[in-house]
């Protein structure tokens, strides 16, 4: 994610100033003392949505905000060259010009798009010149399991194609079998490996078992260097829900009220609808504060998402409820 | 501001509920309301306006209820009672039904009349209030059907007078009327004159529902008007909510009245933080426990106790927490605290934070809206349990904290206020979860969790938060009375004679005081005579000191309340077995006291009663409630600590062990005054105690003129509960007298109780000895 200006004047990222997370030695002791109260946890998450609320303009600057946070996504098998360039193409115009002119927002683009490794130098080149990041999933991604020097081996390959960001991939069993300093190591090795490139940590959450396993995971990728924290593959059975971002994003707090760092949270899989949109922008917002809606600290790993926010995007200047078919497909 | 700016800034902004519906219905009752009564409205009178307090605007004029007003709504509910109690259970239960789904119809307009009226944040009297109520109308529509075969000795007590707060005025409505109706009863009810408004829709709702009239009557007024409803003869029950001050006057307003009273009054709830706690769940808690409702809650955890290890990080986080609080236009669906009831209150909230000169204080940095009664969330740390504001209700959104350094001192401190309605524990360890929990002080216990209700669950408090309990199998006892009739009690003297002894060996007699025999204070006896005149012995006279000590003794046998149910089964069954050894000794010894014939009846009546409570010492079960929630609502029979009880007087034996052995069966220690006629029946039984491993202070026995002591044990502040089976009338001093510390009372009201028979023992008697205290665990990793 680095700077880049584009032609615009909406700009994608206040980023310059914010230093990347250096890591620090493991500490077991801070790791061991992490509590998570699911049932509270759950509890926080389940009224959220009635506490807060946002409207009409306000409603539609947040849906903005959203697409500006949107990692563009295509983790397919039958991903081709053509299918990542109508990614990329809709990425730098996500929302139907029409519409972002009655908003105020033209130039508005998503945050990054996000393909597999054979897919950065096509999505690199489509992207050339608008300020768009590509990155990349690696690491074996989405089990994790392919040899190690091969995992560290491909992230290399990914920032050498243009990659600017690597979603990376843990390994799912030291968290199971509590194994935190293999988790450090690897987690050290994967940072070292993506060089000036931002490294995602996805936990896989769904397949952690616990809420608590979560927070320990989530500090301890932190404690060696991730610049995020994401949620899920989104090929788990479980991907991004309420209460394990709240226990993510508290462990962002916690981290940062202790080295200063700020790391960034990407929730993925699973959140499909607008109003979802807005309610996880709250709850950055409340728990984080307003420098976490900013798409160098958080973005949303969605492939449906965007399309719902155009919809209620449209519907926010006609006044009337939209259809599919009146927004371009990717 | 452009999308643009507002794209840049990610503010909130504003998101209002609407209020027009709301406004409409109130035009549409010409914004003047009279009473509901009988069924109908009543033309309005003088009376006084009502206003929201976010902006002072005036929503509506209220009638103020005059006595005759009064009159008529208790004259109309004691003519529909009879005729609601016989439509029988499923008929009641067809109403409640339809009350609930109406309330669930027009669940919006009651929320945004409700937030106008009140000044919560939509959100709670969306997502809380009014589901809570609909709840409360679900759940007892059920309990009126199944009324007839789970409660077949229980009927409805009559004409019920309910006087209810502003800080939840539906909620509180639906708490006291759903289950009056339910068990066959017909309510006045009062809503606090603050907040009348959705009381006057609720009857709006059951002319909807077809209610017969006269069923729920509602009067509108002040504090005056309580106490109309208070003093009225024509009413059987008194249910009040509210603070403490004005339940202790309404305590002693209805002594002796033969009125049943329920009390649900103040609190200063603590909120304990272990070290091991998830600390940012915790937090998140308190923003539930003391802001919400802006902290006007009687079970608010207002009074937060942090282990010292962690007490500064959890401070700084919870000051970084409250700068996040959202504050304003109740009406808006963004706001976390809204407006205080009312500038009366705003004002006491802020007088007393000024007056207070001990701790730092924190106001959360926030905006504030300009006009309105708002008070912002405030943090005082640093403070000690003898700061005023540590003991003190303050109703408010203020929060007062200070750190303990173990669990064993966490639950002295938690302990250590005049109140007992609620309180919170965080901690990740099960073990020390449900070591704390029974140890606390108070009537509900959330674990990793706090401000949960449910119908299911009985609520209510011990201490000066009151008695009685709202909600669960357990809240039904506060709207039923056992069937059967029952007579005047005439008092029994004691025999006069002036014949010497019919043995010359002297037999003192004494007292039994915390394991001991003991002589009275005064050094006064009363000669006892048989029927014919004959010298049985000599009673001490027991005095106020001889009260003092005895209670003292209670207290120190404390252990005897964590004794398991089966020891204190087996010292009952010990007990009745040295009875029988002696049995026609004491046979004897009860036809020379009352110059009758059954005295070998009652030893064996006795020794039975004494099996009955071992028998029920390890079985009088608590629930687990089921609850809405993913965990459990653990109903424990706790024991409610020293009870003294004054003996019935005419069966000197049964009826000391009729009282005696419930009292001890469920873990509370006795203080017993024996038969004040016949005493000496009960001083031969203190030999069978101590020859029964009963542990010393366990069981205390008094003698001496009952008319003298109910008064000093009544007011004794460290009696938890006072029964009365005398046949002196004592129910007047000893209501009056328990309004000290708000004691559970028991009195006979000057009737009868069949000793012999089945109203002599059973469910009444451990009910009375036990208080019922709701554990909520949710559970789930």
């Amino acid at each position: 994610m680095t700077s880049q200006t584009t032609t615009s004047d909406i700009h994608q990222l206040p980023q310059t100033l914010e230093p990347r997370n250096p890591g620090m030695a493991l500490d077991l002791d801070w790791v061991r003392r992490v509590q998570a109260n699911t049932s509270a946890i759950e509890r926080r998450a389940a009224t959220l949505p009635g506490r807060r609320s946002v409207k009409k303009d306000y409603q539609a600057a947040w849906l903005c905000r959203a697409i500006a946070c949107i990692d563009l996504t295509t983790l397919a098998g039958d991903d081709t060259e053509g299918r990542v360039r109508r990614l990329c193409a809709k990425a730098k115009q996500p929302v139907r010009a029409d519409i972002l002119d009655a908003l105020g927002m033209t130039g508005l683009t998503t945050g990054a798009v996000c393909v597999y490794h054979d897919m950065v130098p096509t999505a690199v080149d489509a992207l050339q010149g608008s300020g768009i990041p590509v990155a990349a999933v690696s690491t074996g991604f989405p089990a994790g399991l392919s040899p190690f020097h091969l995992r560290v081996k491909e992230i290399e390959e990914s920032v050498a194609a243009g990659a600017e960001e690597i979603d990376i991939v843990i390994t799912r069993r030291h968290v199971l079998q509590g194994n935190w300093q293999a988790l450090y190591d690897e987690m050290k090795a994967f940072r070292e490996a993506c060089g000036e490139a931002h490294v995602k940590a996805i936990l896989a959450t769904g397949e952690l078992g616990t809420l608590r396993n979560v927070a320990r995971a989530s500090l301890v990728c932190m404690m060696a260097g991730a610049d995020f924290i994401k949620t899920s593959t989104g090929k788990e059975s479980v991907n991004a829900t309420l209460p394990v971002s709240l226990v993510m994003i508290r462990a962002i707090r916690e981290y940062f009220q202790a080295t200063g760092y700020r790391v960034g949270y990407k929730p993925a899989g699973g959140i499909s609808k607008a109003k979802d949109a807005l309610v996880y922008l709250s709850l950055m917002k409340d728990e984080l504060g307003n420098r976490w809606l900013e798409p160098d600290l958080f973005r949303f790993g969605a492939s449906s998402l965007l399309g719902d926010i155009e919809r209620q995007l449209e519907h926010h200047v006609t006044g009337s409820y939209s259809a599919n078919y009146r927004h371009a497909m990717a | 501001m452009t999308v643009k700016e507002i794209f840049d800034s990610m503010d909130y902004g504003p998101a209002p509920e609407s209020a027009e519906d709301a406004l409409a219905w109130i035009v549409d009752q010409g914004a003047k309301f009279g009473h509901f009564i009988n069924g109908a409205f009543t033309e309005t009178g003088k009376g006084f306006k009502s206003q929201n307090p976010a902006n002072g605007e005036t929503l509506a004029t209220l009638t103020q209820a005059t006595q005759s007003d009064v009159d008529a709504a208790v004259d109309a509910a004691r003519k529909a009672q009879a005729k609601w109690q016989k439509l029988g259970g499923h008929g009641r239960a067809r109403y409640l039904y339809a009350i609930a789904r109406l309330l669930q119809k027009h669940s919006r307009l009651f929320a945004v009349l409700e937030t106008l009226d009140n000044g919560k944040p939509i959100r709670e009297s969306r997502d809380i209030d009014i589901p809570l109520v609909q709840r409360h109308f679900y759940y007892h529509a059920g309990m009126a059907q199944l009324m007839e075969s789970e409660l077949p000795d229980r009927e409805a007590i009559g004409v019920c007078g309910q006087i209810i707060p502003w800080n939840f005025p539906l909620l509180m409505l639906a708490w006291k009327v759903a289950p009056a109706l339910a068990m066959g009863n017909t309510v006045v009810l009062k809503p606090a004159e603050y907040t009348s408004l959705t009381a006057l829709l609720f009857a709006d709702i059951c002319q909807q529902a077809g209610l017969p009239d006269g069923v729920v009557n509602i009067v509108t007024g002040d504090g005056a008007v309580g106490e109309m409803i208070v003093n009225h003869p024509g009413i059987d029950k008194i249910a009040f909510t509210g603070s403490t001050e004005v339940g202790r006057r309404i305590r002693e307003a209805t002594a002796g009245s033969g009125k049943s009273l329920t009390l649900e009054l103040g609190g200063k709830s603590p909120y304990i933080v272990f070290d091991d706690a998830d600390i940012d769940s915790a937090i998140e808690g308190l923003v539930d426990a003391i802001w919400f409702n802006q902290g006007q809650v009687c079970c608010a955890g207002s009074r937060l106790l942090v282990q010292e290890g962690i007490a500064d990080r959890f401070h700084d986080r919870l000051k970084a927490r409250m700068a996040g609080l959202r504050m304003g236009n109740p009406l808006d669906k963004c706001i976390d605290v809204g407006a205080v009831v009312d500038p009366v209150q705003l004002k006491t909230i802020t007088d007393m934070v000024a007056a207070n000169e001990a701790g730092e204080v924190y106001h959360a940095p926030i905006d504030m809206p300009v006009e309105g009664c708002f008070y912002p969330p405030t943090l005082i740390t640093g403070l000690a349990p003898s700061d005023r504001l540590m003991q003190e209700e303050i109703f408010g959104p203020v929060l007062v904290s200070t750190t303990f350094r173990t669990p064993g001192e966490a639950v002295a401190l938690a302990n250590n206020t005049r109140y007992g309605l609620a309180a919170t524990l965080w901690t990740e360890n099960v073990n020390l979860a449900l070591d704390i929990a029974p140890k606390l002080v108070a009537g509900v216990v959330w674990v990793n969790a706090t401000n949960l209700f449910d119908a299911a669950a009985g609520f209510g408090g011990v201490r000066e938060s009151g008695f009685g309990r709202e909600g669960g199998w357990e809240g039904l006892s506060a709207y039923t009375k056992p069937k059967g009739k029952t007579r005047p009690l005439t008092t029994i003297e004691a025999f006069k004679g002036d014949k010497g002894p019919t043995d010359p060996l002297d037999r003192t007699a004494k007292m039994y005081i915390g394991g001991k025999q003991a002589r009275p204070d005064g050094g006064y006896s009363a000669n006892v005579y048989s029927r014919t005149g004959a010298l049985l012995g000599q009673a001490p006279i027991a005095n106020r000191k001889d009260i003092r000590n005895a209670v003292e003794a209670a207290h120190a046998a404390s252990g005897w309340a964590k004794t398991t149910g089966h020891l204190r089964a087996q010292i009952l069954y010990y007990i009745a077995e040295n009875l029988s050894a002696r049995a026609d000794e004491f046979a004897a010894r009860i036809n020379a006291l009352n110059g009758g014939r059954n005295g070998a009846k009652e030893v064996d009546t006795s020794i039975r009663r004494l099996f009955t409570y071992a028998a029920w010492a390890d079985k009088y079960d608590g629930q687990a409630h089921g609850v809405p929630i993913r965990g459990v609502a653990l109903a424990m029979k706790e024991p409610v600590g020293v009870i003294g009880a004054f003996c019935p007087d005419d069966l000197p034996l049964l009826g000391l062990v009729s009282v005696m052995a419930p009292a001890i069966a469920m873990g509370n220690r006795a203080v017993l005054i024996a038969s004040e006629p016949f005493p000496l029946a009960a001083t031969d039984f203190y030999q069978v105690l101590e020859t029964s491993d009963v542990p010393a202070g366990v069981v205390n026995i008094l003698t001496g003129a009952h008319g003298e002591l109910a008064k000093p044990l009544a007011s004794h502040l460290d009696v938890d509960a006072v029964w009365s089976f005398s046949s002196t009338d004592l129910a007047r001093d000893i209501e009056k007298a328990s309004a000290g510390n708000i004691k559970r009372t028991w009195v006979n009201n000057g009737q009868t109780r069949d000793w012999f028979g089945a109203a002599g023992e059973g469910r009444d008697f451990l009910q009375a000895a036990t208080e019922v205290k709701n554990i909520w665990v949710p559970y789930g990793e």
